[in-house]
């Protein structure tokens, strides 16, 4: 890869049927930087995906795309026809050459198990691992999700991110995520693109949960449940909270004896 | 055996091998209301063929390739839904089909023929054009079978994967309304899509992978040519109708047999 950035795009604008969807939009992928796109519905989140993946040509601005550059797209959901036979290894090996090693990849994101498996039998939080493992069949340069978490419990979101943060450093490729979850992605998350049409605000994850665009769009209850958590974050981070550290300690410690005496 | 019987079964089973695999596609992507509407759109086809007093073969085949691409262009502009959009058609080109025919004083046609079949009165040129366009079409489904399925499985992720997913389905449909177009000698307009659809829906049950499910279509379907043309001889009933019929009890058949997976 000769360039530096994995896609930019510039003053990128989509309108359908005379009704403005983005505005003056601009990105800037790095390699193996995770960017995650949050923004309310029809914040025209899915269309900007679109346009990164070049199934739709934006009418204004542009888009640059690093030479030979390789995506790995995982869409927010996929529904396979119950008439349709399809074993997950099957589905893994559409893309490319049959000799591809579908067990490898379904090691990769935990699920090895399941290569004999129907794909029209899979649970929510299966066919997303599934779908993401399809997105890796490439070797991308770049990932692409689309709400990854969707369909998914708790814990399995939680997973699922931890997941998609070991992938981006083994193969250290750029991703651009949509998710709502900002308090589950922060921390793995690079920059914060809040959308709304245009790009209401963008940063590092803590500086956008308290940036005034973000509590207007999203309100101060997600806000804040968002500051515990960047509150909590920021503490194990930088050594100050030695005395949180030790007060938890002395807590527990406090505990243990009065349960014993 | 009779020469138009070995014809009959030679132009069923060529049929009956393309339809199988073509069918799972029609199954998949729930096209049944398409394959529908392109069989009669194409009694349009004969009609004007008869009016004009062209070839009839080509004719039809034509016929149907042009409803196939005007289906496509509307499905594409998104004007209505496409349930809605294949019932107009549908059924206006059945009727238009219908009162061009009654017109056309030139021949006297037997309205029957067209949209039940008449298997039994294949000649030469019909078997030539059938088996010819049989093998071309099952050539061209074998070829792209891989990204036929790619697009069926994710239409979008097929195109980033490289895909020309438009063309692919474009050259789908026109798969479609070749084999339609030839069949309707076999069944007729009525009962053509129950030769896509029936023997891959019996398939479905006994297989795992797309690829024997396609096999599977193709051999059920041509056990219920097999199957049809037997009835037909033995009991003087009409072609066309013995084989779907037959197809249907092949079906029953499979779906009475309890599940495999099922505990």
């Amino acid at each position: 890869m000769t360039t530096d950035f994995l896609v930019r795009a510039r003053g990128i604008g989509v309108s359908f049927e005379g009704r403005q969807v983005l505005s003056h939009v601009d990105l800037d992928l790095l390699q193996g930087q995770l960017i995650t796109l949050i923004g309310p519905n029809g914040a025209g989140k899915t269309t900007l995906v679109r346009i990164v993946l070049g199934l739709l040509t934006p009418h204004e601005g542009q888009l640059q795309r690093a030479p030979d550059l390789r995506i790995g797209y995982m869409p927010q959901k996929l529904f396979v026809e119950p008439t349709m036979p399809l074993t997950v290894e099957r589905f893994l090996q559409l893309p490319g050459p049959t000799d591809l090693k579908a067990e490898n990849l379904l090691e990769e994101v935990k699920i090895g198990h399941l290569l004999k498996q129907q794909v029209s039998r899979l649970s929510g939080g299966e066919m997303q691992r599934v779908l993401l493992a399809r997105a890796l069949s490439r070797k991308p340069h770049l990932l692409v999700l689309d709400e990854p978490a969707q369909g998914v419990d708790v814990n399995g979101q939680v997973e699922l991110y931890e997941l998609i943060n070991t992938i981006r450093a083994e193969h250290n490729c750029g991703v651009l995520m949509v998710s709502h979850d900002l308090h589950l992605v922060m921390a793995g998350t690079d920059e914060v693109i809040c959308l709304n049409q245009h790009i209401c605000c963008h940063g590092k994850p803590e500086h956008v949960s308290t940036d005034p665009a973000y509590l207007a769009l999203f309100g101060r209850r997600e806000a804040e449940t968002l500051a515990v958590y960047t509150h909590h974050h920021n503490h194990s981070h930088d050594m100050k909270g030695a005395i949180i550290g030790d007060s938890c300690c002395d807590l527990h410690a406090d505990k243990g004896p009065h349960k014993h005496g | 055996m009779a020469d138009f019987v070995v014809f009959a079964l030679i132009a069923g089973i060529s049929i009956a091998l393309v339809a199988g695999p073509l069918g799972c596609f029609v199954v998949w992507r729930r096209m049944s209301y398409f394959g529908d509407t392109l069989a009669h759109s194409s009694l349009l086809g004969v009609a004007l063929a008869i009016l004009f007093n062209t070839q009839l073969q080509i004719a039809i085949i034509g016929s149907c390739l042009s409803f196939a691409a005007l289906l496509l262009l509307l499905e594409r502009k998104q004007a209505l839904a496409t349930d809605t959009l294949l019932g107009i058609i549908a059924h206006s080109t059945l009727a238009f089909g219908i009162l061009v025919l009654s017109v056309s004083d030139r021949v006297q046609v037997n309205l029957n023929a067209f949209l039940f079949g008449d298997l039994l009165t294949i000649t030469l040129t019909d078997l030539i054009w059938i088996v010819s366009c049989c093998l071309v079409s099952g050539v061209v489904l074998i070829f792209f079978w891989k990204k036929f399925l790619a697009i069926t499985v994710h239409r979008e992720l097929a195109m980033i994967e490289g895909l020309a997913a438009d063309r692919l389905y474009a050259l789908l449909v026109f798969l479609i309304a070749i084999l339609i177009a030839v069949a309707m000698k076999i069944v007729g307009v009525l009962l053509i899509t129950s030769l896509l659809i029936i023997p891959a829906a019996a398939a479905r049950r006994l297989s795992s992978t797309p690829e024997q499910m396609a096999i599977g279509a193709a051999l059920a379907g041509s056990l219920a040519v097999i199957g049809g043309l037997a009835l037909s001889y033995a009991w003087d009933t009409p072609a066309g109708p013995s084989i779907v019929a037959t197809a249907f009890v092949l079906f029953i058949v499979v779906y009475l047999k309890p599940e495999a997976g099922k505990r």
